[in-house]
């Protein structure tokens, strides 16, 4: 396959950026979104230019790292995929590809491709635990949990904090995010004490870190690569108001 | 490491979610208020009296235990801070969601299905412009043929008269925008509310839509018939 790329380019935070073009040429449809990356980079790199930076760790899907959107979209146009999964097979012989950073206030710029995502840690950070003695791992039915909420407990724990919700949300919103962390944790018994201080702190930290507000477009989970749903918003909601219901 | 942009709010309507609240009780209070107002509209299908008859009543409601036009009076009150306080949210919603986007995506690709979704904000605003404009026309009489000092079914029936033809086609714009904003507009008042869930998702997107479709149909018909001479 031959590829024509257009590139976000941007040497630093302070940098003004801009879009480069590259024709990348015999790349494998078995390739992975991140291999052709590679292959363009090492090829930059022979020529003495500087390679495009992206974020990237397990490339099996399950770290969060890589994010990029592809022709408009958070992660491609493939549906519940990470750019790392998502294989030039999808792409067209020919095709003129848009790689652009996640573009969010909150998410500045690092580099090219890799933006900084330290938001959602401080959003983590203000509520996203239980204070319990964790110790090793409990038996299994010492704390009963309903099988439904189990389930859903465990749809909410699958993401894997990529931000594609804020990318993709046109207010630059990280409801969905903050809603899975919220969700996972409120609905298993270990999260009940801390359940409205929880989604309170870490929702007031969301807008503190200046992510927009949710209009409930539905963006976010459609291009999540983990599909979280967006009912999790429904139940961050429903925490949030009875927190300030208090 | 960067800092927080923002001050975190310090009070319930300084938050992102405490503005959707706000949002989604008084879009609730402006949706009760619309399905009164198309079941008061359809009594022209009876008879003009009826009609007139009806416009008379919401004003002596509850007389002689409380003055004239009490219940009236607290109904306008309470929709003027409904549409002061939805449109101040969203305003503010609008513009913190502008703040969090500075760069602009060159290819964005919309991902999930819904038009209605994408034009909330553009909606608002044409309903907003409608509702003066129906308040000149209707309410205060300042442009309908009739003036004020007519009863309210002749004000109606001479202002969707068809040499005013261009008086109906702008009711069935603004109509049909309220029919959209409130497809979503519904069914997200429930999910901002913390109501919807994934069982009761489907059933309240799809009473969002009926919802929607029903006043619609209810408010043009009356216009549209009295265009085409089946009321007169």
């Amino acid at each position: 396959m031959n590829l024509t790329l257009r590139v976000w380019r941007q040497s630093g935070p302070s940098d003004a950026g801009r879009m480069v073009t590259y024709r990348v040429e015999e790349v494998s449809p078995d390739m992975s979104f991140l291999e052709m990356l590679d292959v363009l980079n090492e090829r930059l790199i022979l020529e003495g230019d500087d390679p495009i930076a992206f974020d990237h760790d397990c490339r099996e899907g399950i770290c969060g790292m890589c994010g990029m959107v592809i022709n408009g979209v958070a992660h491609g146009e493939q549906r519940a995929t990470t750019t790392c999964q998502l294989h030039m097979r999808h792409f067209e012989d020919n095709a003129t590809i848009t790689i652009e950073p996640w573009r969010a206030a909150p998410f500045p710029v690092v580099k090219d491709l890799v933006v900084d995502r330290s938001a959602f840690d401080r959003i983590i950070q203000a509520g996203g635990f239980v204070s319990v003695p964790a110790g090793s791992a409990p038996d299994a039915h010492s704390v009963p949990v309903r099988k439904e909420d189990a389930d859903a407990a465990f749809d909410a724990a699958t993401c894997i904090g990529c931000g594609a919700c804020v990318a993709a949300c046109p207010n630059g919103s990280a409801s969905l995010f903050t809603a899975a962390k919220i969700t996972h944790l409120s609905l298993l018994p270990q999260g009940q004490p801390e359940r409205l201080s929880r989604a309170k702190a870490m929702v007031d930290q969301m807008d503190a870190e200046g992510f927009g507000g949710c209009t409930n477009t539905g963006e976010c989970t459609a291009v999540c690569p983990k599909g979280i749903p967006l009912d999790t918003i429904a139940q961050m909601n429903t925490d949030y108001l009875k927190a300030n219901a208090k | 490491m960067k800092k927080p942009t923002r001050k975190r709010p310090r009070g319930f309507l300084s938050s992102s979610n405490g503005k959707k609240a706000v949002m989604a009780v008084t879009g609730a209070v402006m949706v009760l208020f619309l399905i009164g107002h198309m079941l008061g509209n359809l009594k022209i299908f009876i008879s003009k009296d009826s009609f007139n008859e009806y416009a008379h009543a919401l004003r002596t409601l509850l007389e002689p235990l409380l003055p004239y036009r009490t219940l009236l009076t607290i109904v306008e009150i309470a929709l003027v801070l409904s549409v002061v306080l939805h449109m101040w949210a969203a305003i503010s919603l609008s513009r913190r969601a502008r703040s969090a986007r500075p760069v602009k995506y060159v290819a964005k690709k919309s991902q999930a299905t819904g038009y209605a979704t994408h034009i909330m904000r553009f909606g608002g605003l044409t309903i907003a412009l409608f509702v003066v404009w129906h308040l000149l026309d209707l309410t205060f009489g300042v442009v309908n043929p009739k003036g004020f000092d007519s009863t309210p079914a002749d004000r109606m029936i001479a202002g969707f008269d068809p040499s005013r033809w261009w008086v109906t086609l702008i009711y069935l714009v603004a109509v049909v925008m309220v029919g959209l904003h409130l497809r979503h507009g519904v069914w997200s008042a429930f999910q901002t509310l913390g109501w919807a869930n994934r069982d009761r998702n489907k059933a309240l997107r799809l009473s969002a839509g009926l919802l929607s479709a029903v006043l619609v149909v209810g408010f043009l018909a009356p216009p549209l018939a009295i265009m085409f001479g089946v009321v007169q």
